[in-house]
């Protein structure tokens, strides 16, 4: 099982909170957008990206679970 | 394989039983006005009885599969593929037939649904039918008048003769880039905004009303109208092993009859230039697949096929069927600058980074266009190219990134120009490329278009 993140780009406005709590995966572009790494998520990290997508003032950062690693 | 075989132009011609070599889609076409049902029926013959069972595979699915079709909007998908994802979704299915064309330099929907309604019906009362679906929507552009109007006296036309329960729906769509794309029409038709939404859901799980929907191209339709007669063997006899059948193109730029033609897939693109009447102008570079498409370098115009994986080879797709030929009286950057304003415009302005970035682009480009060029400035451009690349929710901004990547890659001798020595002479030339105004009132509507009649047969 692994964990993905995915952010839905209709949604994010931009607020930057992701990037405040996952630095570690999550960058900001000039605009204040996320960028994030397609690679899967370090399990260490899990918990830390949960923490950031719920405190997504808008619910578009995703958490997603994945059966079998691509 | 000659050019008069693998090319044909829009001339009404009849042909009876099952056609040998093409026009398949534009056989009998009208210069004006449209096929009627009785002339529709005496050239391909009555719309064939297919046997759907509730727990087995439709026939018509399984014809589909082997006669290797695929999706001719752009995405080049399945189209069995597609009908199967959708019959196998719970729920009683939708089937759309998407006429909507939001790529100005493409015409074949336009042509088909004003020219042949009849056709592209018979392809959609089909998959009504193999999925048992309760309702066929044709969507239309607002702007298609002769296309709403040919459909809408088609429908009634075949009301009385119609076999199936499904009631048909035309509907108008806004003349935007992105309210063609699927979610965005699935959108449309729940009433609320022809913009494109955030998958999944996909339409063949959640469509229209949140039921499993079937969205796919006229073209493909009308392809599944003739599979339908005349199997998918026949099929066959033209194209590729991995692209059979034959293709709609639209055909623009310096050419004696620019328009809509029917090629066989993987023929050469230089029978169809000869057969518009060979290049008017010389040409400079042509782009494949639309305004989210490549260019390639008009030297190659001899070696090109038109199939996905010969053109892959150029870094180019056939997309829906988009050719444009630019000249070398244009100046290429002036045109990818004039084309990058147009795409941010087009932008649905629900994404961050398809919003900031296709503007930032756009006003990049014209810088270097402009007097002012700046090496750093193309520097700056594919920082940007970088930042757009599959950050949205659509594939608006991938589409209009690699168009700039490939006009930078293309015309590189020109941008160096531009950034050495400013504004070319040719800079003042008219715009070639076709763009539609962008219409922001439509953009910013969320309720239904007031041009959307309802018809029951």
């Amino acid at each position: 099982m692994s964990y993905r993140l995915r952010v839905n780009p209709i949604a994010c406005e931009a607020h930057g909170m992701c990037a405040e709590l996952l630095p570690e995966r999550i960058s900001l572009d000039e605009w204040g957008y996320p960028l994030l790494g397609e690679e899967p998520l370090d399990p260490a990290l899990v918990d830390h990206a949960r923490r950031a997508a719920a405190a997504c003032p808008t619910f578009a950062l995703l958490l997603q679970r994945e059966r079998q690693p691509r | 394989m000659s050019s008069a075989q693998s090319t044909y132009a829009e001339q009404p011609t009849r042909a009876a039983g099952s056609p040998v070599g093409l026009p398949r889609l534009l056989a009998g076409i009208p210069a004006h006005g449209s096929l009627d049902l009785a002339e529709h029926h005496s050239l391909h013959g009555p719309l064939p009885q297919m046997t759907r069972h509730r727990r087995r595979r439709s026939e018509l699915i399984a014809e589909i599969e082997r006669s290797g079709l695929r999706g001719r909007g752009g995405a080049n998908f399945p189209t069995a593929q597609k009908l199967e994802a959708v019959a196998g979704s719970r729920g009683r299915p939708i089937v759309v037939i998407n006429a909507a064309e939001g790529e100005p330099a493409s015409h074949k929907d336009a042509t088909l649904t004003r020219a042949l309604p009849h056709l592209v019906l018979d392809g959609g009362e089909l998959a009504v039918q193999a999925l048992g679906a309760s309702e066929l929507i044709v969507a239309v552009n607002e702007s298609a008048i002769a296309g709403f109007e040919s459909l809408a006296t088609a429908i009634a036309e075949r009301g009385t003769s119609a076999r199936s329960s499904a009631r048909i729906r035309l509907v108008g769509v806004p003349d935007r880039y992105v309210a063609g794309q699927e979610t965005a029409l699935i959108s449309h038709l729940n009433g609320v905004s022809a913009l494109p939404t955030f998958t999944p859901p996909l339409p063949f799980q959640h469509g229209v009303a949140r039921r499993p929907t079937l969205v796919s191209n006229a073209e493909t339709f009308a392809h599944v109208a003739l599979i339908a007669r005349h199997g998918a063997h026949w099929f066959r006899e033209l194209g590729t092993g991995a692209q059979p059948g034959s293709a709609l193109v639209t055909l623009s730029g310096p050419v004696a009859y620019p328009g809509v033609y029917e090629i066989e897939c993987g023929a050469p693109l230089g029978s169809l230039v000869d057969a518009a009447g060979g290049l008017s102008a010389p040409a400079r570079a042509l782009l494949l697949g639309g305004y989210g498409g490549s260019w390639v370098p008009a030297e190659h115009l001899d070696s090109l096929c038109f199939s996905e994986e010969q053109l892959a080879l150029y870094g180019a797709s056939p997309g829906a069927g988009v050719v444009v030929v630019l000249s070398e009286n244009a100046c290429p950057v002036a045109e990818t600058a004039r084309l990058a304003r147009w795409l941010a415009g087009e932008s649905a302005g629900q994404c961050g980074p398809c919003l900031h970035g296709l503007e930032a682009l756009a006003t990049s480009l014209e810088t270097i266009a402009g007097q002012d060029a700046h090496a750093a400035t193309r520097e700056r451009v594919e920082q940007l190219l970088a930042l757009v690349r599959r950050r949205g929710a659509c594939a608006h901004p991938d589409g209009s990134a690699r168009l700039i990547q490939s006009a930078i890659d293309t015309f590189e001798s020109e941008f160096d120009e531009h950034a050495r020595y400013g504004t070319c002479e040719r800079c003042l030339a008219p715009p070639e490329l076709p763009l539609m105004q962008p219409r922001r009132t439509r953009h910013l509507s969320t309720r239904r278009s007031s041009l959307s009649p309802a018809r029951q047969p």
